[in-house]
């Protein structure tokens, strides 16, 4: 099944090499892998959905923390959470068609962002089915180009992120002679 | 006050506890080189890299303290792969530094470049490239915790020629670890104490798997309690031989392919396999769909990301081995296991008929008298056997009755042949009071022969016994077993390794006879030096039992009953 993790990392030059190798290594599988910025400038946060069983996921979360960057990871796979993926998507437009591309695009709100004569371009943001749906009826009409950035997930509900209930109950200096546990 | 980041090197160094360094120079770590002079650390300069790093795994597992190699950059620090390879598999601290271009030039493919942290990453527990002077100190503060704690392993500082030429303000104290995101010290749950303690309590049929973290975390006076208090037999790992005495009457010996046969019987008869710091490699489980299928499992170690992934455990506890037992013993209820002990004693007669020593002594020297009568010589005393990989590694685990932890040292996880002699270096810099010897195959002795000269240089007193059959051993033997004997690129033609250790100004002594084996032991004990003895044995001897790959750990090949000589002898 496709396991989703919210993975809290260190922001420093590498970090998404160690990721991505520790995967390779481990021969597990990577759907999708997302990176950006968060909330703290020294923290960045990645959103991996991998196919794994349940003994899977529980050792791809062991290996992860092993990396001596990684902060938190959290499976959120059975949680309730928000997961989106955006996609861009040209499609030939010519003037027979436009229309019912155009209608296509507001039944699955998506927003057109350029128009050429021959040719749009849709915005769509969703989960991955919507998108896939969208796709799926556009393709008749010829799809030109199209990317997608993978998915984000958050975790509903006011309840922050474990991540940042533990940093804010934890020194930032670990090791050496002042060792403290950091979780 | 201000230092350049040549001098915070070997500051930091010192300030870690470092006293020995291994390593070799080159351009990008002159600058590195050129502040030593002021330095209370003694460099060994090795004639490879490779040999560098093995010293230094050596250093680490014979001492218990973090060793330290030191490479320049492109071909130094490459040459030091296989070596970092060898301390990650065995969980060996080291620290690797390795000089790297300028922070200018990097990415320019510039000389002797290469991207030593991409191609380490792999390979090492965590890694750094420090391309400013101000990251220096705190980085190799990182650097040593990283190495020592939690499961210990290599990691690698590759530091740019311009930060070791630049200064900047050196406060140690200032300089503190900052590793959000890593965390060494786990430790169970008290439900799962629970768990294990009842599944001890309930088990007719228990058996402790120790392994190497027994050793890493110092816990073998704790091992050896739980074993007496609750009458469990204690079957080791390679790395774990030493843990617990060897004399010892709960201690069956080492398992897995080469293991003996009441021991790996033993695992699976077992209703409770209690593994402590061993991570169910291959090479002591056989075939997984049937390994000990009878047994509860409990699961004692300290990586989280080694429980359920060979063998899925009923209980795991995870944390430092020590800190564990030192909770559980105070529960731990005297259970009379004598039925199940007495199993297992039949199960050793069987296979004490069939042991080489039995054999009469025909004129013929055998690799297993050899080490025995080593054993039998050395017993005793302050001893370190340092071996390389082989066949010879597997009669040294069956033959050499290892009474103390860190008394054997061994490549178990890399399996890296080539590793003996520079470990054996390491180890007898680390304790200079230890009796070492190095046993090691004609082949891995002519991967690494080189560091002869590093070990005359350095005036240590290293005996090198060369288990000299003239082919490599162990490939031979499956050769012989899963190739019909199709002896493809096994045979060796040799060097006359008295010549080569003549060369050196090492002593040495040819043995072809049993009977020369006690006198050529006590004569090279006696002498001052290194002495190299050439011990040209059976060429085509076999380690028995063995446990073919993917086999059952049951199904054995077993030797011979009656004991015949090897085929050349027909």
């Amino acid at each position: 099944m496709l396991n989703t993790f919210v993975v809290y990392v260190e922001n420093k030059p590498g970090v998404l090499t160690r990721v991505a190798s520790l995967f390779r290594r481990r021969a597990f599988n990577i759907d999708s892998l997302t990176v950006g910025r968060t909330e703290k400038p020294e923290v960045s946060r990645m959103t991996i959905t991998v196919d794994a069983d349940h003994d899977q996921a529980r050792r791809i979360e062991a290996n992860l923390y092993k990396l001596v960057n990684v902060l938190l990871v959290e499976n959120i796979t059975t949680e309730p959470a928000i997961v989106r993926d955006l996609a861009m998507i040209k499609v030939a437009a010519t003037h027979g068609g436009r229309s019912h591309v155009l209608e296509l695009a507001s039944v699955f709100r998506a927003r057109v962002v350029d128009v050429a004569p021959e040719s749009l371009i849709m915005e769509i943001t969703g989960d991955e089915d919507k998108i896939d749906g969208l796709l799926e009826v556009l393709r008749p009409y010829g799809i030109l180009e199209m990317v997608r950035t993978g998915i984000v997930a958050m975790r509903r509900g006011s309840k922050p992120s474990s991540f940042a209930r533990a940093a804010n109950s934890t020194s930032q200096a670990v090791g050496g002679d002042d060792v403290q546990q950091s979780v | 006050m201000k230092k350049t980041g040549a001098q915070i090197l070997w500051e930091c160094l010192e300030r870690e506890g470092v006293t020995h360094a291994f390593g070799y120079p080159g351009g990008a770590i002159l600058p590195a080189y050129d502040a030593l002079k002021h330095s209370r650390i003694h460099h060994v300069l090795v004639r490879h890299e490779q040999g560098a790093t093995h010293m230094a795994d050596g250093y680490a597992r014979a001492g218990g303290e973090v060793g330290v190699a030191i490479a320049t950059s492109g071909p130094g620090a490459t040459n030091m792969v296989t070596g970092i390879a060898t301390a990650m598999l065995d969980s060996s601290p080291i620290v690797c530094i390795t000089g790297q271009v300028g922070s200018r030039v990097i990415g320019s493919d510039a000389f002797q470049e290469t991207d030593i942290t991409g191609i380490t990453l792999p390979v090492t527990k965590h890694n750094y490239l420090v391309t400013h002077v101000d990251e220096l100190a705190r980085t190799l503060r990182e650097a040593f915790y990283v190495a020592r704690s939690g499961r210990p392993g290599p990691v690698l500082v590759d530091i740019t020629k311009d930060a070791q030429q630049s200064s900047c303000e050196f406060d140690w104290e200032a300089a503190k670890p900052q590793l959000p995101g890593y965390r060494p010290d786990l430790s169970p749950a008290p439900k799962e104490y629970e768990q294990a303690l009842e599944l001890i309590r309930k088990s007719k049929r228990p058996v402790i798997l120790l392994g190497h973290g027994a050793i890493e975390s110092g816990a073998m006076s704790e091992v050896r309690e739980l074993a007496e208090r609750a009458g469990i037999p204690v079957a080791l790992t390679l790395l774990g031989l030493g843990a617990l005495p060897a004399s010892h009457r709960l201690n069956l010996g080492m398992m897995g392919m080469h293991g003996e046969a009441w021991v790996n019987h033993t695992i699976q008869e077992a209703d409770l396999l209690i593994a402590l710091g061993m991570r169910f490699d291959d090479r002591v489980t056989g075939n997984l769909k049937t390994y000990a299928t009878n047994a509860k499992k409990i699961h004692v170690e300290i990586d989280p990301a080694e429980i359920n992934k060979n063998v899925k455990v009923d209980v795991a506890l995870v944390g430092d081995l020590r800190a564990i037992l030192r909770v559980m013993l105070p529960k731990i209820e005297a259970i009379d296991r004598s039925e199940w002990t007495h199993f297992i004693d039949h199960l050793r007669g069987d296979s004490a008929v069939r042991d080489i020593q039995n054999l009469p002594d025909t004129g013929h020297l055998y690799a297993a008298h050899v080490i025995n009568d080593l054993w039998r010589e050395t017993r005793g005393g302050d001893v370190i056997v340092v071996t390389d990989v082989g066949q010879h590694q597997m009669w040294e685990a069956q033959y050499y009755k290892h009474e103390t932890p860190r008394s054997l040292i061994t490549s178990g996880g890399l399996g890296t042949m080539g590793f003996a002699l520079p470990a054996a270096i390491g180890a007898k810099v680390a304790r200079p009071e230890a009796e070492v010897w190095v046993v090691v195959g004609d082949g891995g002795f002519q991967m690494t022969m080189a560091e002869l000269a590093t070990l005359v240089q350095e005036k240590l007193k290293v005996n090198i016994a060369i288990i000299n059959n003239g082919f490599l051993g162990m490939v031979r033997q499956w050769q012989e077993f899963f190739y019909e004997r199709n002896y493809q690129a096994t045979p060796l033609l040799n060097p006359d390794f008295g010549k080569i250790a003549d060369a050196y100004g090492i002593r040495n002594i040819t043995v072809t006879e049993r009977a020369q084996v006690v006198p050529a032991v006590q004569s090279a004990r006696q002498h001052d030096g290194p002495v190299l003895l050439d011990f040209k044995v059976e060429q085509e001897d076999t380690v028995y039992p063995m446990v073919a790959a993917g086999s059952a750990l049951h199904e054995m090949i077993r030797r011979p009953s009656p004991i015949v000589e090897t085929a050349e002898d027909e």
